[in-house]
């Protein structure tokens, strides 16, 4: 099961580590990264594995959001298959 | 790995422009719960969809979780009531009430289904239980009501428009407290579905399954700018936009209500196509139409943007479910849409401009406040025109006017969250009363020669 994770917002130092602290603490596994600098606005999306996770997906994009606000970012964790419904035919 | 265009796109659409899944309802059948009495039944009632929709909420709020989209009503609807009082329709109102200590215990915002269907004709328990509706929409708080006048096979039934005019009057009379809210739940219909997630004229049809899941979607901020992105378009180019933005709203509501029927034990019934708006700045129908170009909703030219708007959404939205049934349309209610409000506040939309748009679009005259002294016989002549109007095209139709009690032309009713506000709009004064009182029925219009 994978979920992505969306990081938008001003850039600034250790938001990578930041989130992939965060990740490796809740044993979620990164497995693809794309991040770009535009104007000074950060934006980075990652694909994560989940199947590792202790909790509720729910939860855990809960606490991924508050964790965001905690380093003044907008953090995003939702299942993929949004993404899949959205934007594939 | 995704596009991060459609990613953010995504982002975009539930920060900036209010997607959401506008309702999750499940239709429950009430049909195994008639009991030799009233109370009897109204028990079985209680315990059945206190049973069958136990996880609504929670499973809602999982969803919501995980897949970052809002999902921001949670309802229920029933077998119409009068099919199951129909031997004791005076005492109906046990079962009404039954309903709504229901959908309190359940935590969710509406159930729907104190419902009849008498577009042929009303039985002796049908009218007796119709009679019940004020009294029942008083003393509760999140049950629903409609009558389904009439339908392009049978014809309007005119001595029920008759009744309706009355019962809305009684309604807003009953809750004259509190703006005539009654109003607000009670909807008429011609050619009702049986599969609507929408209030306040949701019900279950006894067509249906034993229990079903219909996802309602909603979206028009995500419309507007789309279609704000696009100023130089030709009026080609802005369907086809709005064809693609109603798919990936759809897709978004197919995807939660398969999750949605799978977790709560019921078959996925159907996506509603809907645009609806709510009062915020942001979520406007009216403001979709302006953007492609009318200074005012209202105003000439607001019929055209709204037939194609309509079908732009209906088109793309097929593409994206699998099922797709309920109304499946733009809402244009009143009180529910800022651009609606303040065109109605400004007096650049009419009663009968709005008439007119409910020709091209779902649903009817939807949450307009008219003024208090409005007879009954012309609110049961409005009620003819509406569904004069979808049984001749095939549509379903609906009359939802709140007669505001004491108020007159410009004075405000405010029922506060999702129903929203509205100044209070002038009617014609001429009668219609020997026409109501006439009674009898509008026999079904024929279907070739249609010219």
């Amino acid at each position: 099961m994978h979920a992505v994770v969306t990081v938008t917002g001003k850039d600034k130092k250790g938001v990578i580590a930041k989130v992939s602290q965060f990740l490796l603490e809740k044993n979620a596994n990164i497995e693809d990264v794309s991040q770009t600098v535009m104007d000074e606005y950060f934006a980075m999306i990652m694909l994560v594995d989940i199947s590792g996770i202790q909790e509720e997906l729910s939860v855990l994009a809960q606490e991924c959001a508050e964790m965001g606000k905690s380093i003044g970012m907008s953090v995003h964790m939702q299942h993929e298959d949004i993404f899949n419904a959205m934007h594939n035919v | 790995m995704f596009n991060k265009f459609d990613v953010l796109e995504t982002i975009n659409m539930v920060e900036k422009e209010h997607l959401d899944i506008r309702t999750i309802t499940m239709g429950i059948s009430l049909l195994s719960c008639i009991r030799a009495t009233a109370e009897e039944t109204a028990t079985a009632v209680y315990d059945l969809v206190c049973k069958k929709a136990q996880n609504i909420v929670k499973v809602a709020a999982d969803l919501s979780g995980e897949y970052g989209i809002p999902i921001v009503n949670k309802r229920v609807s029933v077998t119409p009531v009068s099919l199951i009082t129909a031997a004791f329709p005076e005492k109906s109102i046990l079962v009404g009430k039954a309903l709504d200590k229901a959908a309190q215990t359940l935590g969710i915002d509406f159930l729907g289904g104190y419902s009849a269907l008498v577009h042929k004709g009303t039985a002796d328990y049908e009218e007796k239980f119709i009679r019940t509706i004020p009294e029942v929409l008083a003393s509760t708080s999140r049950l629903c009501s409609s009558v389904n006048v009439g339908s392009s096979k049978s014809g309007i039934n005119m001595d029920a428009v008759r009744l309706m005019g009355e019962i809305v009057k009684e309604c807003a009379h009953l809750t004259k407290d509190n703006d005539g809210l009654g109003c607000a739940k009670l909807v008429i219909f011609c050619n009702a579905v049986e599969d609507n997630p929408f209030m306040a004229g949701a019900f279950h049809g006894v067509g249906e399954g034993d229990t079903v899941i219909n996802v309602g979607v909603s979206g028009p901020g995500v419309v507007e700018s789309a279609v704000k992105a696009i100023p130089n378009a030709d009026l080609t180019e802005v369907a086809e936009t709005i064809k693609r933005t109603a798919f990936k709203i759809t897709r978004a509501g197919q995807l939660i209500a398969t999750e949605a029927s799978k977790r709560l034990n019921a078959r996925f019934g159907i996506v509603d196509l809907s645009l609806a708006p709510t009062p915020a700045r942001g979520d406007s129908v009216a403001a979709i139409l302006e953007e492609v170009g009318i200074e005012s909703v209202g105003t000439h030219g607001t019929t055209a943007i709204l037939a194609m708007l309509n079908d732009a959404v209906k088109k793309g939205g097929v593409m994206a479910s699998s099922r797709v049934g309920g109304l499946s349309g733009a809402f244009i209610p009143v009180s529910e849409d800022i651009g609606m409000i303040e065109a109605a506040e400004s007096g650049k939309i009419s009663l009968d401009k709005l008439e007119a748009m409910t020709c091209v679009c779902s649903v009817g005259l939807d949450m307009i406040a008219i003024p208090g002294n409005t007879s009954a016989s012309t609110i049961s002549a409005m009620i003819a025109d509406e569904a004069a109007i979808g049984m001749i095209n095939n549509k379903t139709t609906a009359v939802r006017v709140i007669p505001a009690p004491g108020k007159k032309v410009g004075e405000w009713v405010n029922f506060g969250g999702l129903l929203g506000r509205a100044p209070v709009l002038p009617v014609h004064e001429s009668s219609a009363e020997k026409f109501i009182s006439r009674g009898g029925l509008i026999p079904a219009p024929i279907h070739s020669f249609k010219n």
